[in-house]
């Protein structure tokens, strides 16, 4: 008979386990089984998912809970079984990517209609590979549940194959991440051959006596290389922008929402738990901090210049990434806090509004900001949710993402960049700005009718996901965007929620703890954090102050042709943009080589400064 | 285990990506991919091998090796790394097809649909 804390140590290995076997059954049943009993069993797999891991947060409050798999508990600090931990960050982030499964398979009930039971197994198939990605303590499992959900990812972004986009979508996103992921195996190798052991534990244990040589910066180049590739970094960010555009919207939601900040969340796992100890944080912080701004910006600025919806916010979700990598890239407590707000409250945002893109694309039957101009003017609730959802998006408190954002600039400033809140402000304002010029477009006909231009890709080609367009919304498809919102905004509103980020970064920062917990089984204590206030003066005044930015940036671009200032500042800034457009090409040997170029840029970054 | 079987990895590996810059078919493209990957198995194995070990086969009950033996672990890893390879490659050619079917063309330089 199990106890209790037996139990919940099985946790995490049952988070992982539970999808995979629901994914066979749905396989085996898939042909016969009506619809809805497919529906059923997927939704109440995830569901059943996301009760596991809201257990194994509250637990890993007290303590990480440690599962060697199969028992192959380590002796004298030694063993060669792997580990999964759920600590508060990782189970946290696997109940994001759950929970959203969860919203995006009943979003998918009604209205995804003519899949059959492939498209459930995939999105469990691509829960389990997220889980498993989150919680492991294995380098080498890193690289696995990289591929698992990968390869579901691949499938699920070419899942309407028979649209000429999204096959093409699919290859690049496939080749690239994979590519990423190859480099990254390099680099794991590289760390064996050195230590002899892969487990995050037993590796922070062996690097920290160890000087920095050649080799083990180039293994740190390797691996952050897969999971830049994966967090979409420029210039590794080229496959999101094709693969969102194309995939289905349900599946839009998860790869923003969650997988793309998982790439992050690697990033900082990996370097506090293996090369903390050994590089010097100086050298990795300004790396962090300038990738992440260069990120920024560049998403920003190509996120104003789309006409097609979804790839619009594919380009939001880049901008945001940047910033996450800003924030954590301070490598302070502080910082850390500030991103894991800031992807929950983003997770809620964006995902409500590639849902809200599905609605636009199953009643007009376009993504396209310009071929629908006015069309959505008869719609009472929708465009508000728009309106709300780009706000949010620009930081307007006591959203989420307010939150995150404002714990982030402070985190900058007191790691002495005074312009990362300019930087926060701008690209905020910017991206929610876009999105608020779509919604004044094509929801309330607003501004002077656009020119056509064919300088992008157009939102016109795109597939719908319905045999018949909508007539209107369905409840379905309303309450999982209601509830990511009223998520967001419960984020920013509910008090300690700061606290509980703070507590759960210096948990995540503390590897030698983790290092001790998941080797001896001991629970080590962690200092107490002060108690902190959700909201402070400043971070709300720049809140509201990216809010009206955004406001003033969308009014700007919708009537261009009035105010001459904007059109001639602008159109400097179009021919820019246009090389910058000419750079995203959607061709793939482009693609792989930025992707190599990018890495020996981050070897040059990292390892000149400790000559 | 000289140096050499590392700088073939990586040169492999490299091989692989400058093929897929380079590449004016899919089909090819998806390979060199899986050449690359290549670059990863002989990694793996370059660094269990020892000269004059035998291989980590043990009798039951297990009785203490006398001989050096090669490192299990990374084996292991390398067939993982073929499983993850076959089902990537199959996938990725899968779709290669499709994009035939739909564009009438598998040259990465004439797929026009998405830019920008």
């Amino acid at each position: 008979m199990l106890s209790y804390d037996d139990t919940v140590s099985l946790l995490p290995a049952l988070a992982v386990a539970v999808p995979i076997v629901a994914a066979c059954v749905l396989l085996m049943i898939g042909r016969r089984a009506p619809r809805p009993l497919v529906d059923g069993i997927a939704a109440a797999t995830s569901a059943g998912v996301v009760a596991m891991l809201a257990v194994l947060l509250a637990h890993a409050g007290n303590g990480r809970v440690i599962n060697w798999v199969g028992r192959w508990h380590p002796k004298n600090g030694y063993s060669v079984g792997i580990v999964l931990v759920g600590d508060e960050v990782g189970a946290g982030v696997a109940l994001l990517a759950a929970c959203l499964v969860l919203l995006a398979l009943i979003y998918s009930w009604r209205y995804f209609e003519g899949v059959e039971a492939h498209y459930h197994c995939l999105m469990l198939l691509f829960l389990a590979g997220m889980v498993g990605f989150a919680l492991t303590g294995d380098l080498f499992d890193m690289f696995v549940f990289f591929e698992l959900m990968g390869a579901a990812a691949y499938a699920l972004t070419g899942f309407k194959v028979e649209d000429a986009t999204a096959v093409q979508g699919a290859l690049n996103f496939g080749i690239i991440n994979s590519l990423g992921a190859y480099i990254g195996l390099i680099g794991i190798g590289a760390l064996f051959a050195r230590v002899g052991n892969l487990t995050l534990p037993q590796l922070h244990e062996a690097l920290a006596k160890h000087p920095p040589d050649a080799l083990i910066v180039a293994s740190f180049v390797a691996v952050l290389t897969a999971f830049l590739v994966k967090g979409a970094m420029v210039p590794f960010h080229f496959w999101l922008a094709d693969a969102h555009a194309v995939a289905p919207t349900p599946v839009c939601v998860l790869f923003s929402g969650v997988m793309v900040p998982l790439g992050v969340y690697a990033v900082f796992r990996v370097y506090w738990l293996v090369f903390a100890d050994v590089l010097p944080g100086s050298a990795v912080r300004r790396t962090f901090i300038v990738l992440g701004a260069l990120t920024a910006v560049i998403g920003a600025v190509m996120c104003f210049a789309q006409r097609h919806f979804k790839r619009l916010l594919a380009y939001s979700t880049i901008a945001h990434v940047g910033l996450f990598l800003v924030a954590a890239g301070c490598l302070t407590e502080s910082g850390t806090a500030g991103a894991l707000l800031y992807v929950a409250g983003h997770a809620g945002v964006k995902s409500a509004l590639f849902l809200l893109a599905g609605v636009m694309l199953n009643r007009y039957g376009s993504v396209d900001e310009i071929d629908l101009f006015g069309r959505g003017r008869d719609t009472r609730l929708t465009k508000w949710l728009f309106v709300i959802g780009g706000l949010a998006l620009a930081g307007l408190p006591p959203f989420g993402t307010a939150l995150g954002k404002a714990v982030g600039e402070e985190a900058g400033l007191s790691s002495g960049y005074e312009w990362v809140p300019v930087l926060f402000v701008a690209v905020s304002a910017v991206t929610g700005g876009a999105v608020l010029r779509v919604t004044g477009r094509v929801y309330f006909g607003l501004g002077d009718p656009p020119r056509p231009s064919d300088r992008s890709t157009s939102g016109s080609q795109e597939e719908t996901e319905v045999p018949r367009l909508l007539p209107r919304v369905r409840i379905t498809m309303l309450v999982p965007i209601l509830v990511l919102l009223l998520g967001a905004l419960a984020l920013g509103v509910l008090p300690g929620a700061h606290e509980a980020a703070e507590r759960a970064a210096g948990h995540f920062i503390d590897s030698a703890a983790y290092a001790k917990e998941a080797l001896s089984g001991v629970a080590v204590h962690a200092a107490a954090v002060p108690p902190v206030g959700n909201w402070t003066l400043s971070g709300v005044l720049l809140g509201l102050l990216s809010a009206g930015l955004a406001v003033l940036c969308a009014a700007g671009a919708l009537y261009s042709r009035r105010v001459g200032v904007w059109e001639r500042a602008t159109r400097g800034l179009d021919r820019g943009v246009d090389g910058l457009r000419a750079l995203h090409s959607g061709h793939v040997g482009d693609y792989v080589a930025w992707l190599m170029t990018g890495m020996v840029a981050l070897g040059a970054f990292v390892g000149i400064p400790l000559r | 285990m000289s140096v050499y079987a590392y700088l073939v990895a990586v040169f492999v590996l490299l091989v692989g990506a400058f093929g897929i810059v380079r590449s004016r078919n899919l089909v090819h493209a998806v390979v060199c991919l899986s050449i690359a990957q290549s670059g990863t198995y002989i990694l793996l194995l370059a660094v269990g091998y020892q000269s004059k070990a035998t291989p980590p086969v043990f009798g039951s009950p297990a009785t203490k090796p006398t001989k050096a033996v090669a490192e299990p672990l990374v084996q292991a890893m390398a067939l993982t790394d073929i499983v993850v390879s076959a089902t990537v490659t199959a996938l990725l050619l899968a779709i290669a097809v499709q994009i035939h079917k739909r564009h009438n063309t598998v040259d990465p330089n004439e797929l026009a649909a998405l830019r920008g």
